[in-house]
């Protein structure tokens, strides 16, 4: 279809260029811009009216002038899909970047991507052991989750993060999983860091890679979790396959967001970010799951940094309030030297209780966690105390806890970056870390439990 | 002459400008060549502008837009019940069998399957002279609930004939002397009230086997509760328990711009779930409405007056109702969308300055009342407030807290330490207790009011304790505070603290809170006794009989038990005494 160029534009402002006099457009069209210079950009519409149109330009106004061409391509931004995807590394707007050739499409899909209807969904419920301790015992994640890392400027959720790419199996089983990686306005070193610990371990192979670092265009960076999602939908969808997206960084997603609404002289909400930030952010995190009647799944670990430490910063927040849980790390931990330095005690799975447990793990598995984050919340708030009034004070329950919180960080926590620990070696490191408490102060546990598996020795 | 047919002029997100077209404000609309359902929320001159509630991606000015004459309704009658619906109640079965898995869009549904057959009794009969809201008949819709059918309010006369026997619900079951026709279903406007004869206060509590909802902060049948706390707090925990096993007839559930798993947990767990009261599984007495977080957000603003109104239809059957909404936030936010791409002056936090106004109208649904028939019915509102960063200065929580008498704080530092229902105890409140107590001693104990203020003195005075204990630790307390200390633990362990999950401790019925209650009191007793007659303080605290008490709950037959085990105590703790 050849369509018409017009060369109407009004104003440009930040990303968006204005433009009159055009037949009608359609909501969340895409649209071509022609330079002077003959170059291209890339953008979609925003608001339409027989009067005036808005386009937002992904790759930003720079050069654009009022001479400019515009063109409306009918449609709304669709990517094309393939099997062939696997394997290949694409740009933040879906184009190769690994110098391979483009995508046959199999089928074009809408980024977009249409609500799961809730009553088709089935309940994710497999555990996934990722071989991390912290992880596996106390914020379970589950296939067919959200789970994203809350990490900050100069953390290791990267290393965090590969290593769950890389260990995360059902129990039992070998079973893999397809990674979809999402980089939203990256450094190339950090995506190389990535991309070479998947080339190392032979992941590549069997990942598709959305690329939008720091130079490209920040607007893009809109558009690249949406096609990773679709890609990953229909990987899971129409090809059966476990996908786990991988997105990095959401904070730098949120950004680009906040540029556009203030572009539009939008009214902000907090701290600038649009007021509907939260359900363009649920538009994403939704698209994780499983679905009635297919055999693919959608594990999703996005991972952002919190602005200033900040976990009520809106990006964090706001994720909070969608995603199925949250793995929390601490700078405080990492300058302790511990790794991963995952705090446990703001961590959190929401769908652990449903996968955990004799049939699944073990059948101590939830008292045993319940009895460690207990334990653990009590012994670091005791280090607050013996900072002002020695262990003196303490009574004898106390300095246990207080004890126990050290060895849970050092023993328990700390792992190395290749140690794969299965659940059973994770649970009976527990019980054997528990047993510097005294049976009667580990009230979460029940006598059979303890009869179990204990190793108190009396 | 009014014109039914218009023009999309503009089109931003949800909000679509129409042109050339005569509606009504909150008239339902179908905008577009997809013919996709809105709402009309303003009118500038020759302008409409709609709320639309699917995705209008694709959609260009110069479309036609057409008027219905009719305002956004709920169809209501047999077959609400196990149902589950989006914010406009299409239901999401219907919608699946329609669309497959992935909800698209320009599909319509009906509330009610209008074919099938119910089984209505004729309560009425010819000759009858019949106003709006009573009933003429029934129709068993699910074991446990009796759907009773009703004159439309505003409809009256005199019956002319009344049939029992196989009818759908747009058949006519009874025809009045003037000709009218009354079906099985009726239709509702959903932002208006629907009218009952007069308010009363409440008097009886909604019992929802939460210890430290009933026992300290309880809520009545018809009153209003809200629910702030900070993501992961436990706000869905806590609404979905109340769903399970309070103790109201009927319950409607609202995931309004929540997490599709879970509505699907409530899909796959109510039909399992068997209802404490009647024995029933819980989906016979529930219908939901899930418009979760991506599903577009104009239906998200209407889902809690769809819900709201099928409750109040309920109500006016004779029932108690219990509605959750979760979460109000949300539905605000909807509202500030929508509100900002209208380019409405702003109020606080960019929410419309109507936010409280709106906030206010729908806790004022709630309530017990004398129905039209002279029934009593009630429909009690528990709404989840979400506020940015668990800070709740801000507007929503503020214009819920306004108006609600119930107020259930969530904490982040209770839940971090896994203290759940971690509400928080010092600042959480309910103004209800004065009206309750009647019947609190009536069918608990006569001095339940009483247990109830010792154990609240009981906690505040730990507050102040715990900030000496932060500054010199608890061992330089004097022995009589440390055994304070030690009781208030027990209170906050073993009577506050309750797994939402387990099975047995999930619910805990009134007595068997009293019972609890007063072992704790038992325990300081008797403590204080031993102690006097020198037994010490770590002796009397560890006595193995006190941990079995407190373990046991999550053991069947507690309540039986408790006796025994109190006793066991008691002996014990006379032991540590010879045993000095
Ligand atoms: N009463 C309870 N018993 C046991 N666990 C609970 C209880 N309440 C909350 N939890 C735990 O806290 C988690 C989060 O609770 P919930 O999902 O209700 O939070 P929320 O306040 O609704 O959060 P959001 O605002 O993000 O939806 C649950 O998954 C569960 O692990
Ligand atoms: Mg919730």
């Amino acid at each position: 279809m050849t369509s018409k160029e017009y060369k109407t534009i009004t104003d440009i402002k930040g990303p968006l260029v204005f433009l009159e006099k055009t037949e009608p457009v359609a909501y969340g069209e895409i649209v071509t811009i022609r330079l002077s210079d003959g170059s291209m950009k890339n953008g979609q519409v925003l608001d339409t009216s027989d009067d005036a149109v808005i386009v937002q330009v992904f790759e930003g106004t720079e050069a654009i002038d009022r001479q400019a061409g515009v063109k409306f391509l009918g449609d709304v931004f669709k990517l094309s899909v393939s099997r062939d995807l696997v394997g290949r590394i694409l740009d933040g707007a879906g184009r190769p970047r690994d110098g391979g050739p483009d995508i046959v499409a199999e089928e074009k899909a809408d980024i977009i991507g249409a609500a799961i209807n809730p009553y088709s969904r089935q309940s994710p419920h497999d555990f996934i052991q990722t071989g991390v301790s912290a992880i596996d015992c106390c914020t379970t994640l589950v296939r067919g989750q959200k789970l994203p890392i809350f990490s900050a400027s100069g953390l290791p959720h990267n290393d965090i993060a590969l290593q769950i790419a890389r260990q995360a199996k059902l129990k039992d089983s070998d079973e893999e999983f397809i990674v979809v990686f999402c980089a939203m306005g990256i450094t190339a070193e950090e995506y190389n860091f990535f991309r070479t610990d998947l080339e190392r371990t032979g992941a590549l192979e069997n990942a598709v890679l959305f690329v939008n670092l720091a130079d490209d265009p920040a607007v893009e960076r809109l558009i690249t979790p949406r096609l990773a999602l679709t890609a990953a939908e229909y990987l899971a969808f129409e090809h059966d396959y476990h996908v786990l997206v991988i997105y990095t960084d959401m904070t730098n997603y949120c950004d680009s967001l906040r540029q556009i609404g203030a572009a539009r002289e939008e009214v902000p909400g907090r701290r600038g970010y649009p007021g509907y930030m939260y359900t363009d952010l649920a538009m994403l995190y939704e698209r994780a799951g499983i679905v009635k009647g297919k055999k693919g799944s959608i594990t999703q670990f996005p991972i952002l940094t919190m602005p200033g430490d900040d976990i009520t910063h809106p990006i964090p927040d706001l994720s909070g309030y969608i995603t199925e849980g949250q793995i929390v790390i601490s700078r405080e931990l990492h300058q302790a030297g511990i790794y991963p330095p995952i705090n446990v005690l703001p961590s959190l799975s929401r769908l652990m209780g449903g996968c955990i447990g004799e049939k699944t793990t073990r059948d101590d598995h939830k008292k045993v966690s319940d009895q460690m984050y207990a334990a653990y919340a009590e012994g670091r708030e005791l280090r607050g105390l013996v900072a002002i009034v020695g262990e003196d004070a303490l009574n004898e329950r106390d300095l246990q806890l207080l004890k126990f919180s050290d060895i849970f960080e050092d023993k328990f926590l700390r792992q190395d970056r290749d140690e794969d620990r299965t659940i059973d070696e994770t649970l009976d490191l527990c019980w054997s870390l528990m047993s510097s408490i005294d049976e009667k102060y580990l009230v979460r546990l029940d006598r059979e439990l303890i009869d179990k598996y204990g190793q108190h020795t009396e | 002459m009014s014109n039914n047919e218009g023009v999309i002029y503009r089109i931003s997100g949800p909000v679509v400008t129409a042109t050339g077209i005569d509606a009504r404000m909150y008239e339902v609309v179908r905008v577009g060549h997809e013919k996709l359902m809105g709402e009309v929320i303003e009118i500038h001159g020759d302008q409409s502008v709609i709320q639309v509630y699917e995705d209008t991606s694709g959609i260009r000015p110069g479309e036609p837009v057409l008027s219905t004459g009719q305002t956004l309704s709920v169809q209501l009658g047999p077959g609400l019940l196990t149902s589950i619906y989006d914010g406009i109640q299409r239901p999401l079965q219907t919608l699946e069998e329609v669309m497959g898995v992935f909800i698209t869009r320009g599909v319509d549904a009906d509330g009610l399957d209008l074919e099938k057959k119910w089984d209505f009794v004729a309560t009425a009969s010819a000759g009858d002279e019949v106003v709006g809201g009573q009933i003429i008949g029934t129709v068993q819709e699910t074991e446990t609930i009796t759907h009773k059918i009703m004159i439309p309010p505003k409809v009256s006369g005199k019956i002319k004939s009344i049939d029992s026997g196989e009818f759908n619900v747009t058949e006519a079951v009874c025809v009045l002397d003037d000709g009218t026709e009354i079906k099985m279903m009726q239709e509702w406007p959903v932002r208006h009230p629907r009218p009952y004869t007069q308010k009363y206060a409440p008097d009886t509590p909604l019992v929802t086997g939460m210890r430290i909802l009933d026992f300290l902060f309880p809520l009545a049948k018809g009153g209003a509760a809200g629910i702030p706390g900070p993501f992961g707090s436990g706000k869905t925990v806590t609404q979905q328990s109340l769903a399970k096993y309070s103790d109201a007839q009927l319950v409607v559930y609202i995931g309004c711009g929540e997490r599709g798993n879970e509505m699907t947990e409530v899909l796959d767990e109510f039909p399992e779930l068997i209802d404490p009261n009647t024995g029933q599984p819980l989906m016979n007495r529930t219908v939901m409405i899930a418009n979760t977080s991506n599903m577009p957000v104009a239906a998200r603003e209407a889902s809690v007056y769809t819900g709201i109104t099928i409750a109040e239809y309920f109500r006016d059957q004779g029932y108690d109702v219990a509605l959750m909404a979760d979460s109000t936030s949300r539905w605000a936010e909807a509202m500030r969308e929508i509100s900002s791409r209208l380019e409405e002056m702003p109020g606080e936090e960019g929410y419309p300055a109507y936010l409280s106004s709106r906030l206010a109208e729908f806790y004022e649904r709630a309530g017990r009342v004398e129905t039209l028939n002279g029934d009593d019915g009630s429909v009690t509102v528990i709404g989840a407030v979400s506020p940015p960063g668990g800070d709740i200065s801000e507007p929503v929580s503020q214009g819920t807290l306004r108006i609600v008498k119930v107020f259930w704080g969530l904490d982040a530092g209770l839940a971090r330490k896994r203290h759940f229902p971690a509400i928080n105890w010092l600042n959480s409140y309910s103004l209800y207790p004065q009206s309750l107590n009647q019947w609190f001693r009536d069918n608990i104990a006569s001095d339940f009011p009483e247990v109830r203020t010792e154990i609240s003195a009981l906690l505040k005075v730990e507050a102040e304790l715990q900030e000496i204990v932060q500054l010199v630790g608890s061992d330089a307390l004097p022995i009589d505070q440390q055994l304070t200390l030690e009781v208030a633990r027990m209170i906050r362990e073993y009577f506050l603290q309750q797994n939402g999950f387990d099975p047995v401790d999930a619910y805990s019925g009134v007595e068997q809170q009293y019972a609890m209650a007063k072992a704790i009191l038992t325990f300081q007793d008797e403590a204080k006794k031993a102690m006097a007659a020198g037994a010490r303080l770590q002796d009397v605290v560890n006595v193995p009989s006190r941990t079995e008490l407190m373990r046991a709950r999550f053991a069947e037959g507690y309540l039986e038990n408790i006796g025994g085990l109190v006793d066991d105590m008691v002996g014990e703790i006379t032991g540590t005494v010879e045993a000095n």
